[in-house]
């Protein structure tokens, strides 16, 4: 169980901490639940909608439940024309899953994202934030067994 | 064949980044320690003189920014360092963060002498979690050092939204508010961070300002384009021999770039086109590749330096399926703030992709010029204003593509 005011108490004098600390809680937990939103809107002393309507504003932050392991494969067009589309298929058909979901046992959620930086080695995708470039269908099974 | 000049990047692979003293070794931080001794105003003198400017995109003199938030009166300044790095293709801060992170914090330092602020910010991509921990680690480093001196120097995370970068939506983002851009004017170096004065710069514009300062003004001045000097951290992605970064005075032609550094297209193919600036540059034919990479030799020609992105396309890529796939991430990005771009990115993606799918005429086509076009001036922010720009150029340089998918 993880403790969110505990968290966020490490956050509440930085003036605009609101962000850092929902980042801080998505690395124990990779996505933000209300009680945390709650409890950040108290923290930082706004109203709840206020701090709903940064938490969903972020494409890096969920407020719903997502898998353990977060995969993101980037489509932005250098990764497109490299064979984004490919890899998605691939790792959809290796999860059994689509895009957008999350694997029965809670492990792995499949998201699309815009470019990462790290286009010297399209196709990319990051696993938890770690990127992994010049992937093709083949290279998935391997990576993915480091998460399993 | 031209060579690259690396001043950006003149501490590339020959210093170990995570050792303040190899940066120290190298003459690091002697220009802060030449600065502190100028006045405020000379130092912006010699920024100015240099013709610096921004290499986030937009090209503003840098000096002349400073000098703003110089002249405005404050209790409290502050200097904001955009490392958000959004725009697809580009990874050139990245590469200058992890390989020489004390370059863009003697530039920041230098910043806040001269315009007289104590504090600072890099607001870092959150996709960059390790740039952070390099970034954190040389602050520490240069703390304990004391190099600093007064000047405080603290890293923000971004969370994954590009219009983040646009400075006022970053500031709005600092602030632990939804990264949505404000009103200009007031710009940042009047009412910025908290309401105030607050320079903006990019982070390959602060990595510039410490060799400014140990070579001179003239000097710099004297490198690449006269009406934009110096070099170009360029990355190139697609259909090039070299997916690399490369850094080049900015008198070089795309042509150089392309063939010269890039190697040309792999398989023996041709070059159907090349975007440069990003996702939000235009698309440009191989009848313009002789045009050097300045902004204003880029402007004339109706496309955008930008952040230095280079996309290299060959003649088997689907032009129009590139573009349908550009105008989707606008229409993701789009804040929602102004209705001329959360309703036009969303109308345009779906004029797209009717095209792109077959489906479309030759009304659709001209229905995208026109929403274009009124986009480019009714956009509240650069991010809706640029979105139709892949667009525009693709229908004007590349119209047979979309003939051909025309009902
Ligand atoms: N590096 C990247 O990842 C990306 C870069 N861009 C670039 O961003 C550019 C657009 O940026 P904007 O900030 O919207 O451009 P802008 O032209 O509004 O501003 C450029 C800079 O000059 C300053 N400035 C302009 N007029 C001023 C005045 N009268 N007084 C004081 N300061 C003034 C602004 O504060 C800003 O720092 C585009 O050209 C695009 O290439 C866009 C997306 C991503
Ligand atoms: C949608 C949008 C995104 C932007 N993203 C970035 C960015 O990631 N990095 C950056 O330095 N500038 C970005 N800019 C430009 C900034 O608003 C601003 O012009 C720049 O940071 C000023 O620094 P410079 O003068 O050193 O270039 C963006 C602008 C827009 C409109
Ligand atoms: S132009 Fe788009 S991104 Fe910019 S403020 Fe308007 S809706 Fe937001
Ligand atoms: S375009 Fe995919 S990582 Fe940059």
């Amino acid at each position: 169980m993880v403790d969110y005011k505990a968290i966020i108490a490490k956050y509440k004098d930085l003036p605009g901490g609101i962000i850092e600390a929902y980042h801080a809680i998505q690395k124990e937990q990779s996505f933000i639940p209300e009680e945390a939103i709650i409890a950040a809107a108290e923290a930082f002393n706004i109203p709840v909608k206020d701090a709903y309507g940064v938490a969903t504003f972020y494409s890096m932050f969920s407020v719903k439940t997502r898998g353990k392991n977060v995969i993101r494969i980037c489509e932005s067009a250098p990764c497109h024309i490299a064979g984004a589309a490919q890899v998605v298929a691939a790792l959809e058909k290796e999860l059994g899953i689509k895009m957008g979901e999350t694997t029965p046992d809670g492990k792995f959620t499949l998201e699309f994202t815009e470019c990462v930086g790290q286009c010297q080695a399209t196709p990319v995708i990051t696993i938890n934030g770690k990127p992994y470039g010049d992937i093709t269908p083949e290279k998935i099974p391997a990576i993915l067994a480091e998460y399993k | 064949m031209a060579e690259e000049l690396r001043v950006v990047l003149r501490n590339y692979g020959k210093i170990n980044p995570l050792n303040i003293d190899d940066y120290i070794n190298a003459g690091g931080y002697k220009s802060l320690e030449k600065a502190r001794s100028m006045s405020q105003m000379d130092v912006i003198q010699e920024v100015k003189k240099s013709g610096l400017r921004g290499r986030g995109g937009a090209g503003f003199n840098a000096g002349q920014k400073w000098m703003f938030a110089y002249q405005a009166q404050a209790d409290q300044k502050y200097v904001i360092c955009n490392a958000d790095e959004g725009e697809p293709g580009t990874y050139k801060d990245r590469i200058i963060m992890e390989s020489d992170p004390h370059s863009v914090l003697e530039g920041m330092a230098i910043c806040g002498y001269a315009i007289g602020a104590n504090k600072g910010y890099i607001y870092c991509r959150g996709e960059y979690p390790y740039v952070v921990d390099i970034l954190n680690t040389a602050i520490a480093q240069a703390k304990a050092k004391g190099v600093l001196g007064e000047f405080d120097i603290e890293v923000r995370m971004g969370a994954g939204a590009y219009v983040c970068g646009e400075e006022t939506a970053l500031i709005e983002s600092i602030e632990g508010s939804r990264g949505e851009p404000r009103y200009k004017p007031p710009f940042p170096p009047v009412s910025g961070l908290w309401g105030k004065p607050s320079i903006v710069n990019n982070v390959e514009t602060f990595a510039n300002i410490a060799i400014i300062l140990e070579k001179g003004a003239d000097w710099y001045a004297s490198l690449g384009a006269p009406s934009y000097p110096g070099t170009k951290v360029l990355t190139l992605t697609g259909d090039v021999v070299n997916k690399k970064f490369i850094e080049v005075p900015t008198n070089t032609t795309i042509r150089e770039v392309v063939y010269g550094f890039g190697g040309g297209i792999p398989g023996g193919k041709k070059f159907k086109a090349v975007q440069i600036g990003g996702t939000s540059g235009g698309f440009i034919p191989e009848s313009l590749l002789d045009t050097p990479i300045d902004f204003d030799s880029m402007a004339a020609i109706g496309a955008t330096l930008g952040s230095g992105a280079v996309l290299v396309m060959d003649e088997t890529r689907d032009i129009v399926d590139v573009v349908e796939r550009i105008a989707k991430f606008f229409e993701h990005e789009s804040c929602g703030k102004c209705a001329p771009c959360r309703e036009g990115t969303m109308r345009m993606y779906k004029l797209m992709s009717k095209v792109n799918k077959g489906q479309g005429t030759a009304k659709d086509v001209a229905l995208m010029e026109r929403l274009g076009r009124v986009m480019s001036v009714a956009c509240l922010c650069g991010l809706g204003q640029a979105a139709p720009t892949p667009v525009l150029t693709t229908i004007k340089h590349f119209r047979a593509d979309y003939d051909a998918k025309l009902q």
